[in-house]
């Protein structure tokens, strides 16, 4: 009852034999020994483990990792390119958006996939694309204000772009 | 190096936050990241019945599973005397059960396995025969004779617990007799749960070699822990070594001592092996982390203008099947007696008795500084309801009988100094913000137009920062706290500390302390806690006490060092050290700004050129004895609408003004107030822990224990007033529970203000649409 | 947290998947958005030893309209139909629906046809379907079969799918014009389920009802359709009073429970608000012109 599956993370490849029950998110952390990703509940209720798979936001406690055999997977590690934070994590460094940090990377996560589709979103709008992340922390409103300050600085490097350097990884896979 | 005040990064400035870097790029350490060679994974197994006798434990199935190496059971532990184990409060506890489980979820045996995955097939391989037993699951029921008894180890055969009282009943009682007014409630404070986003676990690492036992727990207070576990296995406590790595929250939840922890360090002393456990939310849920759960009958006694004049309290605190709560040991029911709150009384009496049910253990100090959310709860309800019964506005009934400015420190009716407070001040800084005027003339032409809203008030007085040696301490040892420095020879410093952070960012903040003291860069300021190897003895983070008593430790610390680095100043300056004076984070002559060193230069001297009269180095560690406890405080005032066809409460507006004396980092004292706030709504409108009679749990998970999402927190405004603490070193106070603390009553005083023209005058939280809606349809104004 | 062990197949057509079905018949579950399923596995209240993701089968991924009807595939994604822009000008019962199923990470994955066939009460598709007078489709080997989404939903997690069957699309008849829907979700938080629910669809002729569709979500061992109340309007201008009167008329065909989302009573009186308010809110769109 073991397969063997290949998941590319943040643009490297995880071959791995594996029991059709493990969870994408001890694959993650476990197979990948990529521990950013978290794990908080057992319901799907939380958010904590949320990654991009193919670019789209999921809850990876709630799929199994041979459903993402194939996929292109993209986690919190993937967010820093060639040194530079990505305007994310810039937000949330900025504006006080963590204090335990264990709600984070699936916060940030989220925040990546909803601002590609949405980048000059209302208060309202980023309150509604993180009603799947759970924080005890912040009471959310340091959360909204640095994916605020990234969707402005998205969209002031997309009027002004700095000489691109090679496409980032988190691009690639979506 | 520059010492201006932005390149210092001290007292007062929102420094960006310095344990960021790691959190960010998913590069943080908590427990369940932890990967050791050889680890191995502990499971348990767990009772689904409230009380029960055990008949007999089969585990053959599952050590038959290939990849299960034990099973360990209550037999396995008695045998080496750790069957039980001390709680904080003096009670003890069981870790494994020999022969009766005493509640739902209680831990039964703990499988042992070379993966997760294998130790819980394990775990639903083992097979227990049950006998259940009537369980006691009312606390009003556990009292009385003929209940089966919780305990029936301990030598008093009731499921009484204890009985505590402060203050003056004769004085009360004679108050009473003769008030104009008295108004009466009662009302109930359900038990909730922690909730932090991480749950409970370890790694327990026993090293056969050197007979070192290493555990990365998720814990509050590792010293407190470490002294315990030796006391109790008999390691010596310079063979033991507990780590808090980072913590996904605490919140209180993480303070006490959970069987998981000891199990999992007799697995890895018996097998060699690094054994790690983390608990589902599931079981975190259903067995630990618990607070609050008390029945209160409350009494104020008053004059026909509005004065109060004393309060007269009972209460039964139920607290599952094991006094497990972490209070200092004199104090069963927490700091609860500060439940006169912000107001002069001239008596009051405080009761309150625990009892024994077959619940998991409560009363864990859930972001409430020991009992102060259900404290403040009480008589911020109680003056409402005697506003309403005299039929005067809420905040005149408070500004009328609020401790005035002039007359701190107080002594409360309850023997509490209260340091410091102006709370008329932050009550009209409140009302201005929010309008409180306007909004009284929206509520009554709303309520002409039978429309529901509702403002509510909140002014509360917290007490925190425990606390002074004469009166604290927890299973005997005192609390102060810690702080060691030592500043490097180019002028950089280590800092540790023996608090320990879950989210506060002290990291930053403990640094930003050093940097204002020491003029020092707080970049050049890396602050350690946490390891109970290096870190100096401390009791933990909780009940808002790291700023009261480590940070000021830091700033004693520091001093010690600006002291011995004035005698450097004055053999670099060619002065007597008592012509130095610390100016602008510089030693200069006294009155010649042109001749002065910096701290930099201090330390390289400290290594490479020091008076003949001081040692080398630059170093020092203080521990703290806080002279009293700080009493930061607040006023909220929160604006609900109420929706007539569904009864449910949206908060449409919610100002706190809240005052912690001088701060450190404004920034994170707005981001504690903000996650206090949500943590205070919750319990107000969504959580609850409720048992049925057969004692099953109610909300096993997070589908039925309703956490709020950023759409259901409303968008907190924040403001200050600063009163310093006379007592702290800088003026500083705790802020890390105050919201939550403040949060409920302003949101419960808010509904029932909505409902009050209709005759209600209390609702027990959380409180629920149905709740609500009931009163509507009572008094006909339900719509649809 | 961990379930318990399962041989997993990603079929690539549909005649696999009917292969797998008859050799595990009994052991095997079909696994589309997995958010109901992983779940229960997860708590180990669901163990099939066989697993079937329909993720790779081609065709059950339309979201379009053909021959009079909304065809809505089984597979298609919750997210992809909150977004659709054909979903939200015409069906804005079944956008609002959507919309408020889990929380946004689970739509991501959820599948409407999932949303139905798992036939949880609590599920927000089924009523708003119902009221929209829906029907599914089902394949097997035997051929293609399709029956109304109210002789499909049985009891409880129990639908007519036979063990061979998949379901692969829900068809919703286009909307007349002057028709508006409406979907009014009452729960506590996002991703909680609903204390009650209500779809609502409602066709004008000259300004009088000429069809109603009500659907009442998680108060009943299924989605149940209001039918005296969609009776009662038909033929009337929907004023407030008739509103009001066919609100009453759908809370009575309701059958809450008391459980941890309030009591029955309180649900049954909240039915009458939400039902009204959806009505209005339908004629509202109805009067409004397109068909929506």
């Amino acid at each position: 009852m073991t397969q063997h599956v290949t998941i590319t993370i943040n643009g490297q490849p995880f071959e791995a034999d594996i029991e059709s029950r493990l969870l994408l998110v001890h694959f993650i952390r476990e197979v990948a020994n990529l521990t950013g990703t978290h794990i908080g509940c057992d319901t799907t209720s939380c958010g904590a483990c949320t990654v991009l798979v193919n670019g789209t936001p999921a809850k990876s406690c709630t799929l199994f990792a041979v459903q993402a055999d194939g996929a292109e997977i993209s986690t919190v590690e993937g967010l820093e390119q060639g040194g530079k934070l990505h305007p994310i994590q810039e937000g949330f460094f900025e504006e006080h958006g963590l204090q335990c940090g264990f709600c984070t990377p699936g916060m940030m996560m989220t925040s990546v996939a909803f601002l590609k589709d949405h980048p000059n979103p209302t208060d309202e709008e980023i309150r509604r694309a993180i009603s799947g992340n759970l924080c005890r922390c912040t009471g959310y409103v340091n959360i909204v204000k640095s994916i605020q300050y990234a969707a402005k600085k998205m969209r002031d490097d997309q009027a002004a772009p700095t000489p691109a350097p090679a496409v980032t990884e988190a691009e690639a896979v979506r | 190096m520059s010492t201006d005040a932005a390149a210092i990064g001290g007292m007062g400035r929102s420094i960006k936050r310095k344990e960021d870097a790691r959190f960010l790029r998913g590069k943080g350490r908590y427990i369940d990241d932890f990967k050791l060679p050889g680890m191995v994974y502990m499971d348990i197994v767990r009772s689904p019945y409230a009380h029960a006798t055990i008949k007999s434990i089969d585990a053959t199935k599952a050590l038959a599973l290939p990849g299960v190496l034990a099973v360990i059971t209550g037999k396995d532990l008695d045998a080496a005397g750790l069957a039980w184990m001390p709680t904080l409060m003096s009670d003890k506890q069981m870790v494994l059960p020999v022969d009766r489980v005493v509640y739902q979820a209680q831990e039964v045996a703990a499988v042992i396995a070379t993966e997760r995955y294998i130790a819980a097939d394990g775990v639903a391989l083992v097979e227990v025969d049950y006998e259940p037993l009537p369980p006691v699951i009312d606390p009003f029921k556990a009292l009385e004779p003929d209940s089966p008894l919780v305990r029936p180890d301990r030598d008093q055969k009731t499921n009484h617990i204890w009985h505590w009282e402060a203050g003056d009943a004769a004085r009360t009682d004679q108050i009473f007799q003769s008030a104009d007014v008295v108004v009466k409630q009662d009302l109930y404070i359900p038990r909730i749960h922690v909730c932090s986003i991480e749950t409970c676990g370890c790694v327990a690492s026993f090293d056969k070699v050197e007979g070192k036992l290493t555990i990365y727990m998720t814990t509050q207070a590792p010293h407190a822990i470490r002294t315990v576990y030796s006391l109790v296995t008999g390691i010596p406590e310079h063979k033991i070594r507990i780590v808090s790595p980072d913590i996904g929250g605490g919140f209180g939840g993480k303070v006490p001592v959970y069987p998981g922890y000891v199990i999992a360090s007799v697995a890895s002393i018996t097998t060699g092996l690094p054994v790690k456990w983390i608990e589902d939310r599931s079981e975190n849920l259903q067995a630990d982390s618990f607070a609050r759960d008390y029945h209160i009958s409350a009494e104020l006694a008053a004059k026909s203008d509005g004065t109060m004049q004393a309060l007269r309290v009972k209460t039964l605190a139920d607290h599952g099947a094991f006094d497990a709560a972490a209070n200092p040991s004199k104090f069963p029911a927490g700091l609860y007696s500060i439940i006169t709150g912000s107001y002069t009384l001239e008596a009051a009496h405080v009761e309150v008795d625990g009892v024994y049910t077959n619940k998991p253990p409560g009363g864990v100090a859930y972001r409430c500084s020991f009992r102060v959310t259900e404290a403040v709860h009480t008589i911020e309800r109680m003056v409402d309801t005697l506003a309403q019964k005299l039929q005067l506005d809420p905040a005149d009934v408070r500004m009328k009988n609020f401790i005035p400015p002039d007359a701190f420190p107080y002594k409360s009716a309850t023997g509490w100094e209260y340091d410091s407070g102006n709370y008329p001040a932050a009550l009209q800084k409140a009302m201005d913000k929010i309008d409180y005027a306007g909004l009284r003339r929206e509520q009554a032409e709303k309520r002409a137009r039978g429309e529901l809203m509702g403002i509510g008030i909140s002014t509360f007085t917290e007490i925190v920062g425990a606390g002074p040696s004469h009166t604290f301490d927890i299973l005997g040892i005192k609390m102060f706290d810690s702080c060691e420095i030592r500043v490097h020879p180019t002028g950089s410093a280590i800092v540790r500390i023996g608090v320990q952070t879950q989210g506060q960012g002290h990291e930053t903040t403990f640094a930003q302390i050093v940097a204002e003291e020491l003029g020092l860069p707080v970049d050049n300021i890396t602050v350690e806690h946490g390891d109970t190897d290096t870190a100096p003895y401390g009791l933990g983070t909780y009940a808002s006490r790291s700023t009261p008593t480590a940070g000021a430790a830091t700033a004693v610390a520091s001093r010690k060092i600006r002291e011995k680095a004035k005698k450097i100043a004055g053999h670099l300056l060619e002065v007597s050290p008592d012509d130095v004076e610390w100016v602008d984070y510089k030693f200069q002559v006294k009155g010649v700004p042109g001749r002065s060193v910096t701290m930099k230069d201090i330390a390289f001297a400290a290594y490479t050129n020091f008076p003949q009269d001081v040692e080398a180095g630059l170093e020092a560690v203080d521990y703290y004895d806080p002279p009293n406890l700080t009493f930061p405080f607040g006023a909220y005032i929160c604006v609900v609408d109420i929706d007539r066809g569904t009864g449910a409460v949206k908060i449409r507006r919610f100002v706190a003004v809240d005052d912690c004396g001088n701060i450190i980092n404004p920034m994170i004292v707005d981001g504690q107030i903000h996650g206090g706030l949500t943590m205070g709504m919750a319990p107000a409108l969504f959580e609850a822990i409720t048992y049925d009679e057969d004692g099953n749990i109610q909300q096993s998970n997070f589908m039925d224990y309703l956490l709020p999402t950023a759409m259901e927190t409303p968008v907190w405004e924040t403001d200050k007033t600063v009163t310093p603490s006379p007592h702290h070193p800088f003026g500083a106070k705790g802020v890390g529970e105050s919201a939550t603390v403040g949060a409920p009553p302003a949101i419960a005083n808010a509904v029932v203000d909505a409902l009050s023209h209709l005759g209600v005058t209390h609702l027990d939280i959380p409180i629920t649409p149905w709740k609500v809606y009931a009163i509507l349809e009572a008094h006909g104004v339900a719509e649809g | 947290m961990i379930p318990d062990n399962f041989t997993y197949f990603a079929p690539n057509s549909l005649p696999e998947v009917w292969d797998l079905l008859r050799q595990h018949e009994g052991d095997a579950k079909i696994l589309a958005g997995g958010q109901s399923l992983i779940p229960l596995m997860k708590l180990r209240l669901a163990s099939p030893a066989y697993l079937i993701d329909l993720r790779n089968v081609p065709g059950l991924t339309t979201l379009e309209e053909h021959d009079g009807s909304l065809v809505i595939g089984a597979m298609v994604r919750e997210s992809h139909l909150e977004q659709s822009p054909l979903i939200q000008a015409r069906y804005l019962g079944i956008y609002e629906a959507s919309s408020v199923v889990a929380d946004p990470l689970v739509r991501n994955f959820a599948t409407v046809g999932g949303n139905v066939a798992h036939a949880d009460p609590a599920n927000d598709h089924p009523a708003m379907l119902l009221a929209m007078g829906a029907h599914i489709t089902a394949q097997s080997p035997r051929g293609t079969r399709t029956m109304s989404l109210d002789d499909f939903l049985v009891d409880t997690m129990e639908t007519a799918l036979r063990p061979d069957e998949v379901l692969t699309d829900i068809r919703v008849p286009r909307p007349l014009p002057h028709t508006g829907s409406a979907y009014i979700k009452l729960e506590r938080k996002v991703g909680d389920y609903a204390i009650a629910a209500v779809g609502t669809m409602i066709t004008l002729d000259g300004g009088v009802c000429s069809r109603a569709g009500i659907g009442l979500t998680n108060v009943g061992p299924t989605a149940i359709r209001a039918r005296q109340a969609e009776a009662y309007l038909v033929g009337k201008q929907p004023d407030e009073a008739t509103v009001r009167e066919a609100a009453r008329l759908a809370a009575a065909a309701a059958e809450p429970v008391t459980d941890l989302h309030g009591p029955a009573e309180y649900k049954r009186s909240v039915l009458r608000t939400l039902t009204a308010r959806a009505l209005r809110l339908a004629v509202q769109r109805a009067q409004g012109g397109g068909g929506q």
